[in-house]
């Protein structure tokens, strides 16, 4: 009668455990969205090849942390990045800005396209060039004009 | 031409070498954006007194260092002989930042290895650090009369870098 009683009893708790929702994983789902949007287009300094909004390292977390803050005093996504930039420079941000010092980076790969289409003009017109073409002499076309014939002939057999 | 057909080769050769010379520099050297530019300010408790804080304005007027280090971080314990051999030299206050720590783990360490410190500014969520843009401990900072960040050194100091990188400067912002 005992374990019947438990039984129960434990059915009727186990109900009030579910009454709560699952809690959203963040306070703020808008501050959050904007922490990530931000953070995805920065390089993480310790793991290079993560961004900041993957990053777990322990410097991310606190950046992360910072951002948030920025993000409730109301700052601009453009403040919040040149926070980020006066503090570790250009080489944070996944898409650094054209200046004199960038400009090897930004069209340094279509200069060499160029080049590349260059040459390759140039060699084509090198070896067009090359190429002899002379006339055929009357013998020669009586020769293919015969050949061309018993070709025929023996197609139609 | 008859050496033509080198050209892919020299071109082969030359790509190695910028692979190679790629190879051979660290990534961590990312220059800082706060070199020439005022050191920035903070005032935060002292690692050995709490109830005293550090501000870098105290030390307007001199060539300082500031060095940042943990007792978790195990290249500051590499470090740690030369920051004692820089402390003996004189030839500029020394003042730590301890980031991200224990107060009990740092004081430790200092206890085992030698406290090369003036003093120690405590850090313990690592603000100070965002500011500074540290992103590997240890790094080091020489900052002028003035209060400018003159040199900033990633990763531990070594003899090498003493003489060769950090005296000499020190020397040249002492004269001016």
């Amino acid at each position: 009668m005992k374990y019947v009683f438990l039984t129960i009893t434990s059915f009727f708790i186990l109900q009030f455990s579910y009454a709560n929702d699952a809690a959203p994983l963040v306070d703020d789902p808008v501050t959050e969205q904007r922490l990530i949007s931000i953070s995805e287009e920065m390089r993480c300094l310790v793991c290079q090849n993560e961004s900041l909004a993957g990053s777990r390292s322990d410097l991310a977390n606190d950046l992360r942390r910072e951002i948030r803050t920025l993000i409730k005093e109301g700052k601009s996504d453009e403040q919040i990045r040149s926070f980020m930039v006066e503090r570790y420079g250009d080489f944070v941000l996944y898409r650094p800005p054209v200046k004199p010092i960038t400009w090897l980076l930004w069209i340094g790969p279509f200069v060499i396209l160029l080049i590349g289409i260059g040459f390759l003009f140039s060699y084509l017109r090198r070896r067009n060039a090359s190429v002899v073409t002379t006339d055929l002499t009357a013998e020669e076309n009586k020769k293919i004009d015969a050949l061309l014939n018993t070709l025929s002939k023996g197609k139609q057999d | 031409m008859k050496a033509k057909f080198l050209i892919p080769l020299i071109l082969f050769i030359v790509l190695v070498v910028f692979l190679g010379i790629g190879l051979n520099r660290d990534p961590r050297e990312v220059p800082s954006p706060l070199i020439n530019k005022p050191a920035p300010a903070f005032e935060v408790a002292q690692l050995a007194q709490p109830n005293k804080t550090f501000s870098p304005a105290s030390m307007k007027g001199q060539v300082w260092i500031l060095n940042v280090w943990a007792s978790w971080c195990v290249a500051c314990r590499e470090e740690h002989p030369v920051l004692v051999e820089l402390a003996k030299s004189n030839q500029a206050p020394v003042i730590g930042l301890d980031y991200k720590d224990k107060r009990e783990d740092a004081l430790a360490m200092l206890q085992r290895q030698g406290d090369p410190y003036v003093l120690s500014a405590f850090d313990g969520n690592g603000r100070v650090g965002i500011d500074y843009g540290v992103y590997g401990v240890p790094e080091t900072y020489i900052i002028d009369q003035a209060g400018i960040i003159r040199f900033k050194h990633i990763g531990p100091i070594t003899m090498q870098v003493l003489n060769e990188k950090m005296y000499p400067l020190i020397r040249e912002l002492k004269k001016s």
